[in-house]
């Protein structure tokens, strides 16, 4: 079957871009850019509106800006972005033409439309009701509308993948298994498609109540499936930004995962287990029983922590071994001192991988266990904690592999290389300081969403201690040096493709060459290896074990000097 | 071949595992399930464990409930009248309403007694966050959560809104004295 389009072989990673796949994956990561760029405009509004000694904002601006905030960011951006990294999993690594280009851009319009909607929606007020939007408190109907036709879009993205894959396999581009990014993109595939299924059953009665048509919605029964949509879609980030980490240390190091049975069991635990956790948002909640919060959080949320603890050993144990293959084997880390660290795309992941894992992670299970929770839910430190997932493990990630595609796809040489560089640093280490106060804040029982500590107005004011203020005040420094880290991103990447030095696309083809079949590697057999191959790795993921293991009991020693509840 | 290819062994999940990996899936497992035992464990040897017993209800019906209770223990009242402090007996049942934009009426509960909550919201979700104990509570209207609390500490007790519901989300604070 003949289709009229054309191949494109990258000179500079040897990659094969289908035209239209490109121009799709380029659409689709400048709308996530531009989102980015107002989501960030917006962060300087809420963070100096917390940060105690400035107070910003108006409470009814600052509500409304939080809220456009949340949704930008945690829907617009990562999602246009994720379409593009489908794409790119799909038809570049499997050097095949996408299935139905046509309707893969009206999936990209109806994206646009859907967010540009929401987004309206949210400026003209009445619809600060935050990302959840818990009824009985109403936004106006084109704020659900909006999210809606986003969601429509998106599960239309969702199909082109997987018809995608079929046209791969159909049309013999390669042979055997699909790579293990692209596997690790079809997880988080699946988890969308779940995903945005639980959001339509929850927003579209949400909606035909906003118009009127229905008179009531539940409270309880919207969050438990607000949160199997809430939930579950930041797990298609995690599923999106591991494959990443994974590519990363392939094109970086030409890194091959340690075994593919372990990191894609991995991934598939993801599947399997943790759109349930989404149950630990719960924990706190009236109606759900204890069988009920224990056997989600624990039996199908350790799941898939052990999944994200094997994908930590796994990634770091890859690039050690290729490493150590290439010479850098003195002692336990030579490996990663000589690993190029002024190449953003590796220090950008290098700096979500230690993030994701310490600050998220470890939070992350801290919330989700069911007595914990209770010093924990809706306070800062949950901010703090998906700060430090979908910032420093998703966006990090997404922006370290940016750097990587400048060139490829974008075709353009970086402009500001140096600044690039540094970039990484700043945006990670600041938002680690940022997360960490927030957590520190929120340990102390400063709430999320709340516009004045200080309670103007309050007929019965409280007074925070005055470390809970100085935290706050630490929270808006880590996070206007975060949000300069995230200008030098936009600056560096949109400047790139307006300005920057045209770069020879390499031949075009008006067929595929398909991806040549690898031989089994005869002489250095690294599966299944009795030796410890990656001990560096090993002794990082012991020390991350024992920083989990000691602030899980601190945890617990704080929670048992609360009042007595049964 | 490298993790954007495909595997170049087609039988890749015959290969038995690294020593680095299966050690370490081992002690990961191992983790896991200490901590799902330590959450059983606290439930029967903690003293922290939050209720589960929860009502449907109505504003109309809890508000009858909770003006019983504050004509038969209020002790006096603070604000020029506006918040009545109730001191009910230990154990018996103690209510607390949540609305736009506070929490009524004021508690007044002995220390090391022990006494069964009921929290409802006549609108919006909000928050119990017991300040500065630091115990957060969700409250969904529609639903009259019992929970039963012994205080350990004297002391006066804040109860911020954590939950966001509104324009004047911040100036929803309520207040529990514990003698």
């Amino acid at each position: 079957m003949s289709i009229a389009t054309t191949y494109r072989t990258c000179p500079r990673s040897g990659l094969q871009f289908e035209s239209q796949a490109e121009k799709l994956m380029l659409a689709n990561a400048v709308a996530a850019v531009v989102f980015l760029l107002i989501g960030g405009i917006l962060a300087i509004g809420v963070v100096l509106t917390r940060w105690p000694s400035i107070h910003w904002l108006e409470a009814d601006t600052f509500y409304k800006v939080l809220t456009a905030h949340g949704i930008d960011m945690l829907i617009f951006w990562i999602i246009f972005f994720e379409i593009a990294v489908l794409y790119f999993c799909s038809s570049t690594l499997l050097r095949c033409r996408i299935a139905t280009p046509k309707i893969a851009w009206a999936a990209f319009a109806l994206m646009v439309v859907g967010a540009v909607m929401n987004n309206v929606a949210v400026y003209q007020g009445g619809s600060s009701v935050m990302m959840t939007s818990y009824v009985p408190m109403m936004a106006a109907p084109s704020f659900y509308l909006g999210l809606i036709l986003f969601a429509v879009g998106a599960l239309v993205a969702c199909f082109v993948f997987l018809g995608t894959l079929v046209v791969a396999k159909a049309e013999k581009t390669y042979q055997g298994s699909v790579p293990l990014v692209t596997f690790g993109a079809i997880t988080a595939t699946i988890i969308a498609v779940f995903t945005i299924v639980s959001g339509a059953i929850i927003l579209v009665p949400t909606y035909l109540l906003s118009i009127g048509v229905i008179d009531a919605v539940d409270p309880l029964v919207y969050r438990t499936i607000w949160w199997a949509f809430g939930h579950s879609s930041q797990q298609i980030n995690v599923s999106a930004h591991i494959s990443i980490w994974y590519a990363v240390a392939a094109i970086v190091f030409g890194a091959r995962p340690m075994s593919e049975r372990v990191s894609r069991g991995a991934f598939l635990l993801y599947i399997l287990f943790l759109q349930l956790a989404s149950a630990h948002h719960l924990l706190a909640d009236p109606g759900v029983s204890t069988e009920w919060k224990v056997v989600n959080t624990s039996y199908f949320m350790y799941f898939a922590v052990l999944a994200s603890m094997i994908h930590g050993l796994t990634v770091p144990g890859a690039i050690e071994v290729a490493q150590r293959q290439k010479g850098y084997n003195k002692g336990l880390f030579e490996w990663l001192r000589k690993a190029p660290w002024g190449n953003p795309s590796f220090s950008g992941v290098f700096i979500a991988i230690v993030g994701f894992g310490f600050l998220g992670g470890i939070s992350g299970v801290m919330m989700g266990t069911e007595q914990l929770n209770l010093i924990i839910h809706n306070t800062i430190y949950v901010p703090g904690h998906f700060h430090a997932t979908v910032v420093i493990g998703t966006t990090l990630s997404f922006m370290a592999l940016t750097y990587f595609l400048i060139p490829v796809l974008f075709k353009r040489e970086t402009i500001a290389p140096k600044l690039a560089q540094w970039q990484p640093y700043l945006f990670g280490l600041s938002m680690y300081g940022f997360c960490l106060v927030m957590m520190g804040a929120g340990t102390l029982g400063v709430s999320r969403r709340h516009w004045d500590m200080a309670f103007q107005g309050a007929a019965l004011a409280y007074e925070w201690p005055g470390a809970a203020y100085m935290m706050m005040g630490l929270v808006g420094v880590f996070g206007i040096a975060a949000i300069a880290g995230g200008a030098i991103y936009i600056y560096v990447t949109v400047g790139s493709l307006l300005w920057g030095k045209k770069l020879d696309g390499g031949t075009v083809s008006d067929r595929t060459t398909p991806v040549p079949p690898t031989a089994p590697a005869a002489a250095v057999q690294t599966y299944g290896s009795s030796r410890m191959v990656a001990p560096g790795s090993f002794v990082l993921a012991l020390i991350f074990l024992a920083a989990f293991v000691l602030y899980y009991f601190i945890n617990w020693k704080y929670l048992s000097q609360l009042w007595g509840l049964s | 071949m490298t993790a954007i290819a495909p595997p170049s062994e087609r039988l890749w999940w015959k290969h038995p595992l690294d020593r680095v990996e299966g050690l370490w899936l081992a002690i990961a497992f191992v983790w896991c399930m200490v901590m799902f035992f330590m959450m059983v464990y606290w439930h029967m040897y903690g003293a922290q464990n939050l209720s589960t017993e929860t009502y449907k209800t109505t504003p109309e019906l809890f508000t009858t409930k909770t003006q019983a209770m504050v004509d038969q223990y209020t002790v006096r009242t603070e604000l020029d009248g506006a918040y009545p402090v109730v001191a009910p007996p230990p154990g018996s049942d103690v209510y607390m309403i949540a609305r736009l934009w506070n929490f009524w009426p004021i508690l007044q509960l002995e220390k090391d007694q022990t006494y069964r909550l009921h929290l409802t919201s006549m609108d919006y979700n909000h928050g119990f966050s017991l300040q500065p104990a630091n115990i957060n509570i969700q409250i969904v209207p529609g639903y009259e959560h019992v929970v039963t609390v012994t205080p350990n500490q004297s002391g006066t007790y804040s109860v911020v809104c954590n939950e966001y519901c509104g324009i004047g989300h911040h100036t929803m604070v309520g207040r529990i004295y514990v003698k």
